[in-house]
């Protein structure tokens, strides 16, 4: 999977959320709790589809890593790799 | 022969539309069934039967606006069985948990002529299957072809937790059909008309800051080891299992309000009505502009595990526009919570005819003293407003103690 998969994937997950929300148009490096006016349900709700949809396991701990859309695909990323080894 | 009639959703509803019947003369319901969707100012209600029984006949066609206690169909208890089956009829089953009131004596039915078939839902339905609306709007959202969907609803309607399992196999989901890019601002539940919510949150609060003399408290509580414990719990768990702080936060005002009665009830006709159960109302924000706050049954004997889980499933809900008449009918005390970012503290108005309304701010580290030392803690403002017919800041003061007490212990919650 490249990067510009993990980002449709992501982009497409925070739209179930957000669906108004054009994603194309969010600053990949803000804060999504705020770009897109999401609450700690919906970022569960995030951090839970990846999960089932890529499979790589998202402890609460590192959610920081996971608030703005680069981070998020950088962290899936480098999982998704870890993962295969 | 019991009616079904158009529920009262709140006290500022007079009158509903009926939008949908998902069952058809002939079909078997049970109590809590949703067996008709009505239009209200909240939005699409999904209404559940009092009854179980047999759905005998309609009373009122699709598109029809009713007032609050209009028969809209006849319902059969199990234990009247047919005349002209009777004899076949199998012994009757026990008796249900409330059974229907008794039939009225047989006077000469309502002369009405034979109601016509139920007008076809504005949206066409792919034949033969009943669709609750809000599961063919998901299914048009996401280009699924209902007519491949086996319903597991009653009668085989198709449900939207029966679209959710389609989505959630992958193979079944082409693609280019989740892709959201193609006309954002359509993908919002059409069920919610955000401007006919604007007006019943207006009435409701009118009517509330016009009758009801608030007064309102606010109380610090240190939340540092609801967090301690959730990290630790929710570390060994999958994302789907995990708790979130809020759980906590309604599981102890749910205890509280048990415990203190004077903020759990409704005030109606001059006196208080104090409620035996706690269904705790969540005031959940709507994307674009809204709000409304569904109860939460019986919070107060839920797990965290169970809360977390309805939680989750009334939010969703709520937000695709699909409110089940129960749930907005009967909080009998309300949480609002804006959530962890905003402000610190906020002071609600209480929606009639509750008593009572707790708000949590955001989850700051504040400096605290602890053992005559200083250190950073996570520090919540709580606050609450009741109803001064009822109530005194005294009682009040008590009850929030008790809500911060509560949450001193999570693993007793």
């Amino acid at each position: 999977m490249t990067n510009i998969d993990i980002r449709k994937v992501v982009q497409e997950e925070l739209n179930n959320i957000a669906p108004e929300v054009d994603m194309a148009s969010v600053d990949p490096a803000a804060d999504l709790r705020e770009a897109i006016d999401i609450d700690s349900m919906d970022f569960l709700n995030f951090i839970t589809a990846i999960h089932h949809r890529l499979g790589i396991d998202i402890p609460e701990l590192d959610y920081p890593k996971l608030v703005t859309l680069n981070g998020a695909v950088t962290y899936i990323a480098a999982h998704l790799k870890s993962g295969k080894d | 022969m019991a009616e079904f009639r158009m529920p009262s959703l709140g006290a500022d509803m007079e009158a509903g539309t009926l939008v949908q019947w998902l069952v058809k003369p002939g079909d078997r319901v049970k109590h809590g069934d949703i067996i008709a969707v009505v239009e209200t100012q909240k939005g699409a209600i999904e209404i559940e039967s009092f009854q179980t029984g047999q759905i005998e006949k309609f009373l009122v066609d699709v598109g029809t606006k009713v007032p609050v206690g209009t028969p809209l169909a006849e319902i059969r208890a199990e234990s009247e069985a047919k005349p002209a089956a009777a004899a076949a009829a199998p012994p009757p089953k026990a008796p249900a948990e409330k059974p229907a009131p008794a039939a009225p004596p047989p006077v000469q039915a309502p002369v009405r002529p034979p109601s016509p078939p139920p007008v076809a839902p504005p949206t066409p339905v792919a034949a033969g299957a009943r669709t609750s609306p809000a599961a063919r709007r998901l299914a048009e959202e996401r280009g699924i072809d209902l007519s491949t969907i086996t319903g597991s609803g009653p009668q085989g309607a198709i449900t939207y937790a029966d679209v959710e399992r389609r989505l959630g196999a992958p193979a079944a989901v082409p693609e280019k059909k989740r892709a959201p890019a193609a006309a954002p601002e359509k993908k919002r539940a059409p069920a919610l008309n955000l401007d006919a919510m604007r007006t019943a949150i207006a009435a409701a609060m009118a009517r509330s800051k016009r009758e009801i003399p608030h007064y309102y408290l606010e109380h610090q509580v240190d939340v540092t080891p609801c967090e301690q414990w959730l990290a630790q719990k929710n570390a060994t768990l999958p994302p789907d299992a995990r708790l979130l702080i809020g759980v906590l936060a309604l599981k102890a005002v749910a205890l509280a309000a048990r415990r203190f009665p004077a903020f759990n009830g409704f005030y109606r006709d001059n006196k208080f009505e104090p409620s035996e159960a706690v269904h705790v109302g969540v005031a959940i924000a709507i994307r674009g502009g809204g709000l409304t706050a569904p109860a939460l049954h019986d919070v107060d004997r839920l797990t965290l595990d169970e809360l977390m889980a309805r939680m989750r499933d009334l939010i969703q809900r709520t937000r695709a526009g699909r409110i089940r008449s129960s749930e907005i009918a009967d909080p009998t005390i309300t949480v609002s919570s804006l959530g962890e970012r905003g402000v610190e503290a906020l002071y609600g108005i209480i929606y009639p005819p509750q008593v009572a309304i707790v708000g949590f701010g955001k989850v700051v580290v504040r400096p605290w003293v602890i053992d005559g030392a200083i250190g950073p803690r996570s520090v919540v403002t709580m606050t609450l407003a009741a109803d001064h017919r009822v109530s005194d800041g005294h009682a009040g003061a008590l009850f929030l103690a008790e809500i911060g007490r509560l949450l001193q212990e999570p693993d007793k919650l």
